[in-house]
């Protein structure tokens, strides 16, 4: 089993109350099979507000964060077996339900003892 | 009555019950190794209830108010733990608990009200793990399970208020290093693990019937709670055993006999004096039933034994009709299979009512476990009412007088100091 990145952008959509919550509900759903598989690892959404450090002369700037789309709106890490069956994984993410969303999934390299 | 005291009365009884259940849920998320964290947020609920309902009064669902504030606490913990290793979540019911993602979803499907009664049973029998010992089980059962305070403990125990704190604190010593699971137990350990619950839920029924409060004799609410936690046993197909159902029934006569025992001023009413009329026939019945449920399997338990004592006194027309030769036998069947110096107490008393008190005095000079009886106040109002009945009224004076500075009780002081005034008439 090797470790995978899941990145979150996009998907950010206005959603009523009640569509919201079925929508955590889903992530929920998703997230718990992981669980229950012994394949999550740990997930987090990312604030909004941040900075960039930029350069040998650590220049700091507020952004450029793009457009909502290209923004990195969370993660994910998992277990599984190979790049593609991680894809299989991304593809029950709910974030997906949005056309704007994106799920990029990145092998984490494994640290050589 | 002052005008809060409705308010009061209610909120003790709810803060008991709902306390519990959330100390059950809690330890579950966190792990008995965290029961201190578990007891500490119902602790903060509580407070924060009562400060919140004083000014705005209680809530609609008072419950629902309570599993809210207790799950924003539990998951305030969280976060602030966020990176630190204390709490295990590995298993997947708890590991979207790490996640900002799942955090709520899953807080709240841990508190589900359908799981609450297994999660409260595992909590009894990890209680009563057979690491810890009897009295250790027994007294966290009664403190995190029943919502006792210790100075409540320390007096069902017949033992100090700091023994009881140490008791605690070697409890929660030994979830700390052993990490102990909740489960409920497999088939070939459920039976001595069920006795260890039996015996605490016993305990719990008696401190209700006998109230450790000076002010109020009867506490109904605490006997309640025992049969509660009673049920929940016959109510999972694990632990339903027979003596499970002989306690429930026991614990049925006792109360059907409960509103007979206090005059309307609190004070206690003696059997022969109490007006069996008003004994819950309803109570009664259910208590046969039972009785029957729990004649299965190969074992009389004390349970078992004590249910047809208190079955006798509930049959019996009046107290003069009580079949005493029965009860003594059921007595002397009882001191057989179990060592408690009540019981053997209890047995003189049906001796006396067979034999009359000169043979009674006899046995009760060579009683078993005399040195414990004597600093229990039912030793001495025995001895009195034995001295009393052989019209000795000095000696008897005594023994009352020595009962009543062992006595915690108002109730039992002032029905004491009756049977000094009635020596004198």
């Amino acid at each position: 089993m090797k470790e995978y990145l899941f990145l979150f952008r996009g998907g950010d959509m206005p959603l009523s109350p009640e569509e919201s919550q079925a929508h955590m509900q889903r992530w929920m759903q998703w997230m718990g099979d992981l669980g229950k598989q012994g394949k999550f690892v740990g997930a987090q959404p990312l604030n909004k507000t941040g900075k960039q450090v930029i350069g040998n002369k650590k220049m700091v700037t507020d952004g450029p964060f793009m457009e909502g789309k290209e923004m990195v709106g969370g993660y994910l890490i998992c277990k599984a077996g190979s790049l593609d069956e991680a894809v299989e994984i991304s593809k029950g993410c709910p974030l997906l339900e949005f056309e704007s969303g994106i799920v990029e999934v990145r092998e984490i390299q494994e640290l050589k003892m | 009555m002052s005008s809060t005291e409705p308010v009061k009365q209610l909120t003790d009884h709810l803060f008991r019950n709902e306390a519990k259940k959330m100390v059950a849920v809690l330890t579950k998320i966190f792990g008995t190794e965290n029961l201190q964290t578990a007891e500490d947020v119902v602790q903060d609920t509580l407070l924060h209830a009562m400060q919140v309902w004083k000014f705005k009064g209680i809530p609609d669902n008072p419950s629902a108010w309570l599993f809210r504030v207790a799950k924003n606490k539990a998951i305030d913990i969280i976060r602030r733990n966020k990176h630190s290793v204390q709490f295990d979540f590995s298993d997947s019911e708890k590991i979207l608990l790490t996640s900002e993602y799942t955090v709520n979803s899953a807080m709240e499907n841990l508190w589900k009200e359908e799981l609450i009664k297994d999660d409260l049973l595992r909590m009894m029998f990890a209680c009563c793990h057979p690491q810890i010992s009897e009295e250790n089980q027994e007294t966290l059962i009664l403190k995190t399970l029943c919502g006792f305070s210790t100075i409540e403990i320390a007096k069902a125990f017949l033992t100090s208020e700091e023994t009881i704190s140490k008791r605690l604190y070697r409890t929660k010593e030994f979830f700390r290093e052993h990490k102990i699971k909740l489960l409920i137990p497999s088939i070939d350990q459920i039976k001595n693990r069920t006795d260890a619950v039996l015996n605490s839920i016993y305990l719990l029924f008696n401190e209700g019937y006998n109230s450790t409060n000076s002010e109020e004799l009867i506490r109904k609410d605490v006997m309640e709670e025992a049969m509660m936690l009673c049920k929940l046993l016959t109510q999972n197909k694990h632990t339903q055993l027979p003596e499970v159902y002989a306690l429930m029934a026991l614990m049925y006569f006792h109360s059907a006999r409960s509103d007979s025992r206090l005059t309307a001023d609190g004070e206690i009413i003696l059997l022969p004096m109490q007006d069996r009329k008003k004994w819950d026939d309803g109570m009664i019945e259910k208590g046969n039933e039972y009785m029957g449920r729990a004649a299965f399997g190969d074992v009389i338990s004390s349970y078992h034994l004590q249910a047809a004592i208190a079955y006798e006194h509930c049959s019996a027309q009046n107290f003069k009709e009580t079949n005493w030769e029965r009860i003594l036998n059921y007595y002397e069947w009882l001191c057989n299979i179990s060592d408690s110096p009540v019981n053997e107490l209890n047995k003189i008393v049906a001796f006396m009512e067979v034999h009359g008190p000169e043979k009674a005095l006899t046995e009760l000079e060579i009683i078993k476990g005399k040195k414990k009886l004597e600093s229990y106040y039912l030793y001495h109002s025995l001895l009195g009412e034995i001295y009393s009945r052989l019209h000795n009224i000095a000696k008897a004076k005594i023994c009352f007088e020595s009962a009543i500075k062992l006595t915690h009780s108002e109730t039992e002081r002032k029905m004491l100091k009756n049977k000094i005034l009635a020596l004198l008439n």
